[in-house]
């Protein structure tokens, strides 16, 4: 359902203005998201200055230089900082991205940092993925045949491999799906990009054989008909997919199968 | 994500426009929707008019009055906006549906594209009209 403000609980209050850098000249302010499962407090946003001068080039360099130098509490998923293993997705200046791969310099004035927008928050910049990630495996993301396995590998045809370029690239970072209107409000059902995107990446796999079922399961007004093409999955990805393309793929296919 | 397994966690912040940043592509789908619901005043005008035609010169007057009044002008300008808008939306819908102009670029060029036009074919049909 439609849903245009926050819970009483969610509601964000404003938080602490953390003490500016001594002698510094490059200074920028960061607002960043709090919140945590020990108290009962509300969420609220924190204000941080960093010496820019002194600081790395992209946003989670910002985010480690706040945790290690100024408030050890603040809490956030990282990993690879090449922007591979997806860990670090927030929503940055209005938009979701990897804080790693998304340079300071593409943002002006202050920096807002929140979690994936309309998620349940774990804490701070963590938000619960657990349903998102059950959707995933709900579109069964693996190789799926009935005739005998071949001596060898799964062969595929170089043209057959080239359709699941712009596919195969997704690290499952939610970044599509939390952008997207459709899934804040139906996504107990309506299934979202990123799995959606997974499901094409092996309705048009050659090697697999269980196309036929694999359209069945989404033969339905929710998991992929709340898809509206709003498009801001495909704006959003920060590796650069289109969802909305793979979506649209799927209803064609849909259609197809009926004629 | 609904309130599935929330307990007593906090909703991460979500809103169009207040938290997340409302872009082209958001925009044009949402005044889609918008048009097309504020169309039903339109039509129940139009249809309010119509009926009123065929059921005598007195009640045709007053409600002609009222649909020609300077305020029955405006509303009926914005219709026009309006269903000029959601007709050349819902091309572009047709086209993604048939798997066209489905990357960024040329789509965000389309969203242009129908906003420019339903301006100029409302005030073109205004003219004419």
């Amino acid at each position: 359902m439609v849903q245009l403000t926050l819970p009483k609980n969610s509601r964000v209050q404003i938080g602490k203005t953390w003490p500016k850098p001594q002698g510094a000249t490059n200074v920028r302010k960061f607002k960043i998201y709090r919140w945590s499962p020990d108290d009962s407090d509300n969420p609220r946003v924190d204000s941080y200055f960093l010496d820019m001068d002194k600081c790395g080039p992209m946003v989670l360099d910002a985010l480690i230089k706040i945790k290690n130098e100024i408030d050890p509490t603040l809490t956030f998923r990282r990993s690879c900082r090449e922007g591979i293993c997806g860990s670090c997705a927030m929503m940055i200046d209005g938009i979701n991205t990897l804080a790693c791969i998304y340079g300071l310099d593409e943002i002006k004035g202050d920096v807002t940092i929140y979690p994936l927008p309309h998620l349940p928050v774990i804490k701070d910049l963590i938000p619960d993925l657990t349903h998102f990630y059950a959707q995933h495996a709900s579109i069964m993301p693996w190789l799926e045949t009935k005739t005998n396995k071949p001596a060898k590998e799964w062969r595929q045809s170089i043209e057959d491999r080239k359709k699941l370029d712009g596919l195969y690239e997704c690290v499952m970072c939610a970044s599509c799906s939390t952008s997207c209107p459709s899934y804040w409000w139906n996504g107990d059902r309506y299934l979202g990009p990123a799995a959606l995107l997974h499901a094409y990446r092996w309705i048009i796999d050659s090697r697999d054989e269980a196309t036929g079922e694999r359209l069945d399961e989404l033969e339905d007004p929710f998991k992929l008909y709340r898809c509206h093409t709003i498009m801001n999955c495909a704006k959003t990805c920060p590796k650069g997919l289109n969802p909305a393309a793979a979506i649209s793929h799927i209803k064609q296919m849909m259609v197809e199968r009926r004629v | 994500m609904a309130d599935v397994n929330r307990g007593n966690r906090p909703l991460s912040p979500f809103m169009l426009g207040q938290y997340y940043r409302p872009q082209l592509n958001s925009v044009t789908s949402i005044l889609t929707r918008i048009s097309g619901n504020a169309l039903i005043v339109g039509a129940i005008l139009i249809a309010w008019w119509l009926l009123a035609a065929s059921s005598g010169v007195g009640y045709f007057d007053v409600v002609d009055y009222m649909i020609t009044s300077w305020v029955g002008d405006i509303v009926m300008f914005f219709s026009l906006l309006g269903l000029w808008f959601h007709s050349l939306a819902g091309c572009r819908h047709l086209l993604w549906d048939n798997g066209f102009a489905l990357d960024m670029e040329t789509s965000d060029k389309l969203g242009w594209g129908i906003i420019g036009l339903s301006i100029v074919l409302t005030i073109l049909t205004a003219l004419i009209v």
